[in-house]
């Protein structure tokens, strides 16, 4: 069954806030071998124009793939999910996400195509603060292979 | 050390960056991301459902391209815009060996706002494994 085209455009409710850490922030640039002091040391991080330690550039998938729970658990949509492998990914960074920042991300449905025998939702998440400063919009094309309905290349 | 934009010019190519990637790697990268997927470290479930081994989370191997870019910028705050298609798997077998991420990178474009677009190339295995893969920055005057 291939993806009902009326949920583009659909929005889902924000997430809860979700605090940014130092220490989180460590442990991603350790786990991506990032060895960059503006990651760690916010005397460093001050000197490079940032009023604290900031995330690597893909720290946002954190957010944004935790966000994207609500389009996957929604029943309606009908996901597949373990079928699902992610197809492409792109940050739009307004301003790097530092220390002490509390984030909410929204997501809407982007995009919903059939190619080939395979799904591909395009969804968009919109990380902001509490208080409503845009940080980064999050596009993510997650393929669900093999759900559509078959196509001649299938 | 931070390149400014007046250094810069289109062609112009980034220090290569070659990363390996062990089996360890990607369980750090689970903790750290929380994708538990077990296709990242799991080899009975990988091999399962398809794969040939277990396989680097793509956001593992966008974050290490995406340093290719950082450590030449100085400042990974400099990218403004980053994105990727996941082509090919990069694929680390438990052989105390792992997997190589070979990485590299050029300008572009210089463009009229300012900022610079960087292309990169991500390859393991002999094979490519990101595709239109590029970074916009915007560096110090």
């Amino acid at each position: 069954m291939p993806l009902d085209q009326s949920f583009i455009g659909r929005e889902y409710p924000p997430t809860e806030p979700y605090e940014v850490g130092r220490e989180k922030i460590r442990e991603f640039a350790d786990a991506i071998k990032d060895s960059s002091p503006v990651h760690r040391d916010a005397e460093a991080a001050r000197s490079a124009g940032h009023p604290d330690v900031i995330a690597p550039p893909t720290f946002a998938v954190i957010l944004s793939m935790g966000a994207h729970h609500a389009v996957v658990a929604d029943t309606a949509l009908g996901l597949d999910y373990s079928k699902v492998v992610h197809g492409n990914q792109r940050f739009t960074h307004h301003r790097p996400i530092r220390a002490g920042d509390v984030l909410r991300t929204q997501v809407i449905v982007e995009d919903i195509t059939a190619r080939a025998g395979n799904d591909f939702l395009t969804v968009r998440a919109e990380i902001t603060t509490v208080d409503g400063e845009p940080v980064c919009t999050a596009l993510s094309t997650l393929v669900a292979r093999g759900t559509a309905e078959q196509g001649e290349q299938a | 050390m931070t390149v400014r934009l007046s250094e810069v010019a289109k062609g112009q190519e980034l220090p290569a960056l070659n990363v390996p990637v062990t089996r360890e790697d990607l369980v750090r990268y689970a903790g750290a991301s929380g994708d538990f997927n077990k296709i990242h470290w799991n080899e009975r479930f990988a091999t399962e459902v398809g794969l040939p081994d277990v396989i680097a989370h793509g956001m593992f191997t966008m974050a290490l391209a995406g340093r290719l870019v950082s450590e030449w910028t100085g400042d990974p705050g400099a990218i403004v815009d980053y994105g990727v298609r996941f082509t090919r798997p990069v694929v680390v077998p438990d052989d105390g060996v792992g997997a190589l991420v070979e990485l590299t990178g050029k300008v572009a474009a210089v463009n009229d706002d300012g900022t610079v677009k960087v292309t990169i190339t991500a390859r393991s295995a002999a094979q490519g494994v990101l595709g239109g893969a590029n970074a916009v920055v915007r560096l110090p005057a």
